[in-house]
């Protein structure tokens, strides 16, 4: 009957699955709170702790919000999708989607739109709040607004899709967060999001740096804090060429287990 | 059964299918053991059977879910597993079993998008219409009852305009008036022309809708035929009951209109609490599957 019509793109209907995948997310007031304003929490704590300058010119605060926007990009792309997919497999949303002519590569692109969308939300509100109270200072230069651009799409992505490609390791929705969180956190740990890299031990900065929230902590960090700071990283600069290159070696390696391995039904 | 010829002008038509499982054990469960089947288009076959029949494997084959092991396949006149699936999907709607997914999405919401990704869909709310939703267009997935629910899901189903629609235990935990007008649904996509594929564990749901049947048990197809002439229940003796001098009398008989006609002639004017039954579907599946439900 219509075997010679032309289907929807994979395109038009991944657009309309990041509608949909907002309008989902806006309702759920839970996680709505969770991921826009845990981060803005976070400052609050931190900027009330440490007040003191790490370098001539820059506060803890600046250093942290940062480690914020970095660690922000895990938790809404990796974090909370290798937790919502499996729920998604448990209550029947995968399986009915299966059944449809909605291609695989359509689900995934509304995921990256609805983490890129609640993204921007939550950075802009991050930002908003660190400026009014913590005196954080924004980048001045096209330059810099340029490399906060590249480091969060690469983030966004790779994110997104290693959550994706991870979300197989959960065997229920309620299970999830117990395997998930500890991952997230212990790499916030070591990548230098709660304290200055520099300062760790240098095996867990080498075990950070097999990962991606290192590169993205010092991709923002070169956004936001002077260039004179670059001397205090480890390897005296801000490394963004190999960031780049980090950040897209996960983000091929990611899309190619997820669409190896992505599991639509429960075992 | 009957020997029908291979055809793939069927809307679906399947030889010697198998498929088997690896249980926890790590030991070979032959869930479907070389069935064959075919189902005209434009009807309504069900498909019964206790759980564990092999029914969910069957089905999940033919909607493209699963990977048989082996036998041939035509639904639709393609092979699922190795047509482009997406085009196929644009022909084929299915209802699956409990869902509860898209709580946080009103009806219209949900069945607008859903729209999104056929080439021909049905109109939105000709749709909600067809499923008597129009009271509940703009309530959430988590507000609707058990009933309203599957409503929303055969909605679904159909959102496409699929030649072929699978029916998964479609009224399972319907009260009884829900599941009537739920058979007025099914009756009038078949009068659209769409062929239908059901399992169901109703045996009167069965025997109100469909055209045909198949029993399942163990992996293999005990019978198919109309309702009717299931496990032979047409050439099943009629009971016979009716009160003479006082007391109730019964007889099983291969003849009943002979039987009567002897009666009448003795009992003048009407014969007191007269009936005539055959035995029901239900009681024809039982003897089939041995008393296992």
């Amino acid at each position: 009957m219509s075997d010679k019509v032309k289907q929807p793109g994979v395109l038009a209907i991944g657009f309309a699955r990041g509608i949909l995948e907002i309008k989902q997310f806006m309702r759920q007031r839970e996680s709505v709170v969770f991921t826009l304003l845990f981060p803005i929490l976070l400052l609050f704590i931190f900027g009330s702790v440490f007040k003191d300058e790490i370098a001539p010119g820059v506060t803890f605060s600046q250093y942290f919000v940062a480690g914020m926007i970095a660690s922000g990009l895990v938790n809404t792309g990796f974090q909370q999708l290798a937790i919502t997919i499996p729920m998604e497999r448990d209550d029947g949303t995968l399986k009915r989607l299966r059944g449809t002519p909605a291609p695989t590569a359509s689900y995934f692109i509304g995921k990256v739109i609805l983490v890129f969308v609640s993204m921007i939300i939550q950075v802009g509100l991050l930002l908003a709040f660190g400026v009014a109270l913590y005196g954080i200072s924004l980048p001045t230069t096209a330059d810099k607004w340029l490399t906060l651009t590249w480091v969060m799409f690469l983030g966004i992505t790779s994110s997104t899709i290693l959550g994706i490609a991870f979300s197989v390791v959960p065997k229920s929705g309620r299970g999830a967060s117990a395997v998930v969180s500890p991952i997230v956190i212990i790499l916030q740990f070591f990548s230098g999001v709660f304290f200055v890299f520099t300062q760790l031990p240098t095996w867990m900065q080498n075990f950070a740096a097999i990962f991606p929230l290192k590169w993205l902590t010092q991709g923002v960090r070169s956004v936001f804090l002077p260039d004179s700071f670059a001397a205090q990283e480890v390897a005296k600069s801000w490394e963004h060429g190999r960031t780049a290159l980090v950040l897209t070696a996960w983000l091929i390696v990611g899309f190619a287990i997820a669409i190896k391995t992505f599991r639509w039904e429960r075992r | 059964m009957g020997a029908r010829v291979w055809s793939v002008s069927n809307a679906i038509a399947v030889r010697a299918l198998t498929k088997s499982y690896r249980n926890g054990k790590g030991a070979r469960i032959d869930a479907v053991k070389g069935i064959d089947l075919e189902v005209a288009t434009g009807e309504i076959f069900a498909l019964l059977g206790p759980n564990g029949a092999g029914k969910t494997s069957t089905i999940e084959i033919l909607e493209g879910y699963r990977k048989r092991d082996g036998g041939e396949l035509s639904v639709l006149g393609e092979d699922p597993a190795r047509t482009n699936l997406p085009a196929w999907r644009n022909r084929v709607g299915i209802v699956l079993q409990s869902t509860k997914d898209a709580a946080d999405l009103s009806v219209v919401e949900i069945l607008t998008h859903f729209a999104k990704y056929y080439s021909h869909p049905r109109d939105v709310d000709e749709v909600i219409a067809a499923v008597g939703l129009q009271e509940k267009r703009n309530a959430r997935g988590e507000h609707l009852s058990g009933g309203q629910r599957r409503r929303l899901d055969v909605a679904l189903g159909i959102i496409g305009n699929p030649e072929l629609l699978f029916l998964d235990e479609p009224t399972t935990g319907f009260d009884p008036e829900a599941r009537r007008s739920f058979w007025d649904l099914i009756r009038s996509l078949r009068e659209n022309g769409t062929t239908i594929l059901m399992s169901t564990h109703y045996l009167d749901e069965a025997e109100a809708l469909a055209d045909r049947v198949a029993v399942m048990n163990h992996g293999v197809i005990i019978d198919c035929a109309t309702p009717e002439k299931l496990g032979g229940r047409d050439r099943e003796k009629v009971n016979v009951r009716w009160r003479e001098n006082g007391a109730l009398h019964h007889e099983l008989t291969d003849t009943p209109t002979e039987f009567v006609r002897v009666l009448a002639a003795r009992i003048p004017g009407e014969i007191p609490e007269l009936t005539m039954v055959r035995p029901t579907l239900e009681e024809i599946y039982l003897q089939m599957i041995g008393g296992e439900m």
